[in-house]
């Protein structure tokens, strides 16, 4: 935990030049009262984003640290989103050697293992981004994910989590919920042409726009991410989507066999299958709710994330951390699923809000 | 044609697809990495666009040292460098140029759009018709966006749907009743700042409103020869803001059931300015671009600015106008990245604005009002480009049954934040893609077969280069490579009435009008009419025949009563409708039909509030969807 210790005193010693300069720009900026003024630059820079959410979500975009555990396709274009967006800091944790399968949906490596050989994916796609946008703190935050603590999960406001397993997700999901100091949790995972995110914004309070009226404040409520994996499913409306069922029939035959997510193929359909019958009928609902035909797409795929799949989960994502830090416009409430096969993009409720 | 065989395997399609790329902007930058990433090796983009800064936000190829860079040959660098075994070929060019033609169309097997304005999607929608080549095409506004196909006899064209043409508004609420502020911008930027700066040749509704009983001089907007600057500039701001507003008010009539404006006169907005006639102003930023706010020390393009600030950087603009952009004055064209140009709009707009009780805005809003700035955020793109992506793998594998229409919405519905619904079929009264003739109410004794080319032939249908026939005989050519006899007749033939022509066009009468670029035809049959409303039917002339295919469909099929109790039973099914809006398709149409970056150039256009597109949508209760077979 060394190189953990390391990050966390300089990102400390990053929060106080921010310190500095906010305090400066308190006392020696005339006219705009305490708060600080967007700069030429950056007025210049955002002003198409700016007309679409306004000034102070943008300088609260600004103040904003974001951390991306688990650096894959879908992560990327998140990264992509949120540092164009202009947001305080990203810091990525990754520390997986770069190897050819990651050149798949990842466009931030190139084909040449002169420049990624021997490097972490978060090392290589930290330098590509900081090139995105010279105003955002784009570092590598080495360490392991199912090891990070309160005191490391306190400098930022989001999490996003990715390639990771359900016992870290749930660590992760945990720890932030025990701060203090509000911190929103996300995890996304994309499998080739279907993807699943997850919100986790605990207590939200935004303004919701209404059309032709004044914005009003809105409360919301999160369930943890145990509790929203953990729901009996009968109780769950009957369009609730497959995905839902097949992702946590997955999840379960992967921890319990102590796979890396992902690592699945075909051949482990009659296990799969086995803890499908085991689950609907702990749960007491049917087995078609969960189609085989789903389940093998979702195995065959293990790994392998399709581009533009990567492309709408990263946006959706992307869209959704940038109203959660604004405090404007409704975010998901908690999941969100996306299929090609359909081309639908649902969020769904879990457990159902009465 | 559509085979009964199996579809091609997604990798096989798309490795050996050859794709043409439209637009290289805010779309094109997610459009060009997508395909890269999804194995796709043969792309050609298309853009004319250099880089500007306002891009950097989003379009995530491009670097500040890449500013004033064609945007297709930097983006087709980018991707290089991250997938050098692929192969990109580049134009920096205008899509409507005479190289892209039908055969160079032909080589495609996909088109895909990331455009910004209905010109250039109207073009490209003719040459994919032409050399029956699928469009995928698409369109972002702030967090709203849609892509669309496009399957020459499979699906609706682009144009089946008729597309709301830019708004203008008559000419008398510009000059004399404005009740909104982009009013107000309207006439700053096209009346005010092309009188004072623009080609003094060109015809200004303002002349109507300058007549000076006190003065002989003939165009009180000329500076007199012993008048300094500040006198200049005092005197056509009294004349503007405070005579012309006292001659309005004389007319009772106009004010009967509206709000009576006051007049605004230097002396009271600004009684030192007058004082202080002449005096030396501090001119230490010559190294900089001048602009009145820097000079006023003026710092946030966010704040409203009040009365007497506006006139004060008002007086300032003029100023700088003539001492530093002297030479440029008589060919300045209003561009909403010339600072002082928004400055000088902004303030005359905001004094008029005060003289009619509207709201006043800041610099920044009104910059996005006068430039036509669409709202435009990295995320949509990127969904929207995932999306395009899609759709074009399926266009490969002809897998022409699951091809959908997908709306990225900003509030869910039914649940869905991307929802997909089932594309039209072509619409059998598409004066593109069918062969119906078009209908021209028109007094055939007053207008010239000039007004009739460019505001319906060219604004209206789109056509490039039309060529006109009366029955045989032809009237008018465009292009290059026209004898010099031919186009001085043809030149004559414009400014002719119709019913004056060589071949009379009166009632009834039916001219052929056809794009050879375009390899489009259509006929349009002229009804003769006296009379035109002015606010209603501005241009003197109303084109119709060409009605969206709905309406025919609710009385064709007793099923589709009301969307929702259709929906509902769709529940299940692979698309979904809204029923809480059924207007929904129509209305993001309208909502996105001006795009990203729309041109800014087209003058006298203006992004519309959610308040116009609400009233623009038409008729909502008829939109239905019609099944692919």
């Amino acid at each position: 935990m060394m190189d953990l210790s390391k990050y966390v005193a300089d990102l400390i010693c990053f929060f106080r030049r921010l310190g500095i300069r906010a305090f400066r720009a308190m006392g020696g900026g005339g006219g705009g009262g305490a708060e600080e003024e967007l700069t030429a630059q950056e007025t210049a820079l955002y002003d198409r984003q700016i007309r679409v959410w306004g000034v102070d979500a943008q300088k609260r975009l600004s103040k904003a640290h974001v951390l991306v555990c688990g650096v894959n396709g879908t992560t990327i274009e998140f990264c992509k989103n949120i540092v164009l967006a202009g947001v305080g800091s990203l810091s990525l944790m990754d520390d997986h050697m770069v190897t050819e399968d990651d050149l798949n949906s990842n466009f931030l490596i190139p084909h040449d293992e002169s420049v990624y050989g021997g490097k972490s994916r978060a090392e290589v796609c930290c330098e590509s981004l900081k090139d995105f946008n010279p105003m955002v703190r784009v570092a590598v935050a080495k360490g392991n994910p199912s090891l990070i603590d309160g005191t490391f999960i306190d400098m930022f406001d989001i999490i996003v989590v990715s390639c990771a397993s359900l016992k870290t997700k749930l660590f992760i999901n945990d720890n932030c919920r025990k701060r203090s100091k509000h911190i929103a949790f996300y995890s996304v995972e994309c499998k080739d042409s279907c993807g699943e995110i997850f919100v986790d914004l605990q207590d939200h309070s935004y303004l919701q726009k209404k059309p032709g009226g004044e914005p009003e404040q809105q409360e919301l409520k999160y369930p943890s991410l145990q509790e929203a994996i953990s729901v009996p499913w009968k109780d769950l409306s009957k369009r609730t989507t497959k995905l839902y069922y097949a992702m946590r029939v997955l999840e379960s035959y992967e921890s319990s066999e102590g796979r890396d997510p992902g690592e699945t193929s075909l051949s482990d359909l009659p296990a799969v299958l086995a803890r499908r019958k085991d689950m609907c009928d702990r749960m007491s609902v049917d087995e078609s709710k969960i189609p085989t035909s789903l389940l093998e797409r979702l195995l065959a795929a293990g790994k392998k994330e399709h581009p533009p799949v990567c492309a709408i989960l990263g946006g959706i994502l992307g869209q959704e951390v940038i109203k959660s830090i604004s405090c404007k416009g409704d975010p998901i409430k908690n999941f969100f699923y996306f299929d090609d096969a359909d081309g639908k993009g649902a969020m769904e409720d879990i457990p159902p809000t009465s | 044609m559509a085979s009964a065989a199996a579809p091609a395997s997604s990798e096989e399609a798309v490795k050996a697809a050859k794709v043409l790329m439209v637009g290289a902007g805010g779309i094109g930058c997610e459009l060009l990495k997508t395909l890269a990433l999804s194995g796709f090796s043969d792309i050609h983009v298309i853009d004319l666009d250099t880089i500007e800064v306002s891009n950097l936000n989003r379009q995530f190829l491009f670097r500040k040292s890449h500013v004033g860079q064609s945007k297709a040959h930097v983006a087709r660098d980018a991707i290089l460098k991250f997938r050098p075994n692929i192969n990109i070929e580049s134009h920096h060019a205008n899509v409507k140029d005479a190289q892209f033609n039908v055969d160079f169309f032909k080589q495609f097997n996909v088109v895909l759009n990331g455009l910004d304005n209905l010109d250039a999607r109207r073009h490209v929608n003719r040459l994919c018709l032409a050399a029956e080549v699928p469009l995928v095409e698409s369109g972002t506004t702030g967090f709203l966006g849609q892509v669309t196909v496009h399957v020459k006899g499979k699906t609706e064209c682009y144009e089946c749907q008729p597309k709301p043409i830019p708004k203008s508004y008559p000419v008398c609420t510009i000059t004399s009743t404005p009740s909104k502020f982009v009013h107000c911008i309207v006439w700053a930027k096209e009346l005010l700042f092309a009188k004072l700066f623009g080609d003094k040749n060109q015809d200004n509704d303002l002349n109507v409103h300058s007549k000076d009983g006190s003065s002989s001089k003939s165009d009180v907007f000329e500076r007199d020869v012993d008048e300094d600057l500040d006198q200049y500039a005092q005197r056509i701001y009294d004349h503007v803001f405070g005579y012309n507003i006292e001659v309005a008010l004389e007319n009772e009539e106009t004010w009967k059931n509206r709000r009576r404006p006051n007049p605004v006169y230097i002396r009271d907005t600004l009684p030192e300015a007058v004082k202080q006639n002449g005096s030396s102003r501090d001119c230490s930023n010559d190294h900089e671009e001048p602009s009145a706010m820097a000079s006023l020390g003026l710092t946030n393009p966010q704040e409203i600015w009040t009365l007497a600030e506006n006139s004060r950087v008002l007086l300032e603009a003029f100023k700088l106008f003539f001492e530093k952009r002297e030479k440029e004055i008589g060919n300045l064209v209003f561009d909403k990245d010339d600072q002082l140009a928004v400055e000088f709009v902004t303030a005359a707009a905001n004094i008029r604005a005060h003289s009619f009780g509207i709201p006043l805005h800041s610099l920044f809003e009104a910059k996005g009002v006068a430039g036509n700035i669409v709202h435009a955020v990295a995320t949509t793109n990127a969904i929207i480009a995932g999306l395009i992506v899609i759709e074009a793998i399926k266009v490969l594998r002809d897998d022409y049954k699951n091809y959908r229409m997908t709306y990225c919405l900003e509030h869910p519905t039914k649940k869905l934040l991307l929802m997909p619904v089932e594309p039209f079929e072509p619409n059998t009264s598409c004066y593109v893609c069918s062969e119906t003739p078009l209908l021209l109410d028109v007094n055939t004794k007053v207008t010239k077969l000039k007004e009739v080319i460019d505001k319906i032939i060219k604004s209206k249908l789109g056509m490039n280069l039309p060529l006109v026939m009366i029955g045989s005989t032809l009237v008018f050519e465009d292009g290059d490579g026209l004898e010099e006899d031919e186009a001085a007749n043809y030149a004559l033939n414009l400014e002719k009435v119709l019913a004056e022509l060589p071949a009379p066009v009166i009632n009834g009468t039916k001219l052929t009008v056809e794009d050879f670029q375009q390899e489009l035809s259509c006929s349009i049959n002229i009804k003769h009419r006296e009379e035109f409303d002015e606010e209603k039917e501005p241009d003197g002339m109303v084109l119709s025949g060409w009605s969206a295919p709905v309406e025919k469909q609710i009385n064709s099929n007793g099923e589709n009563k009301s969307a929702a109790s259709s929906s509902s039973a769709h529940a299940t099914d692979d698309t979904v409708e809204d029923p809480s809006k059924p207007g929904m398709k129509r209305k993001l149409d309208e909502l996105l039909e001006t795009k990203e970056n729309c041109d800014a150039s087209s003058s006298a256009q203006v992004v519309e509030d959610d308040d116009d597109c609400t009233m623009l949508d038409g008729n909502p209760a008829l939109i239905k969807k019609k099944r692919l077979q």
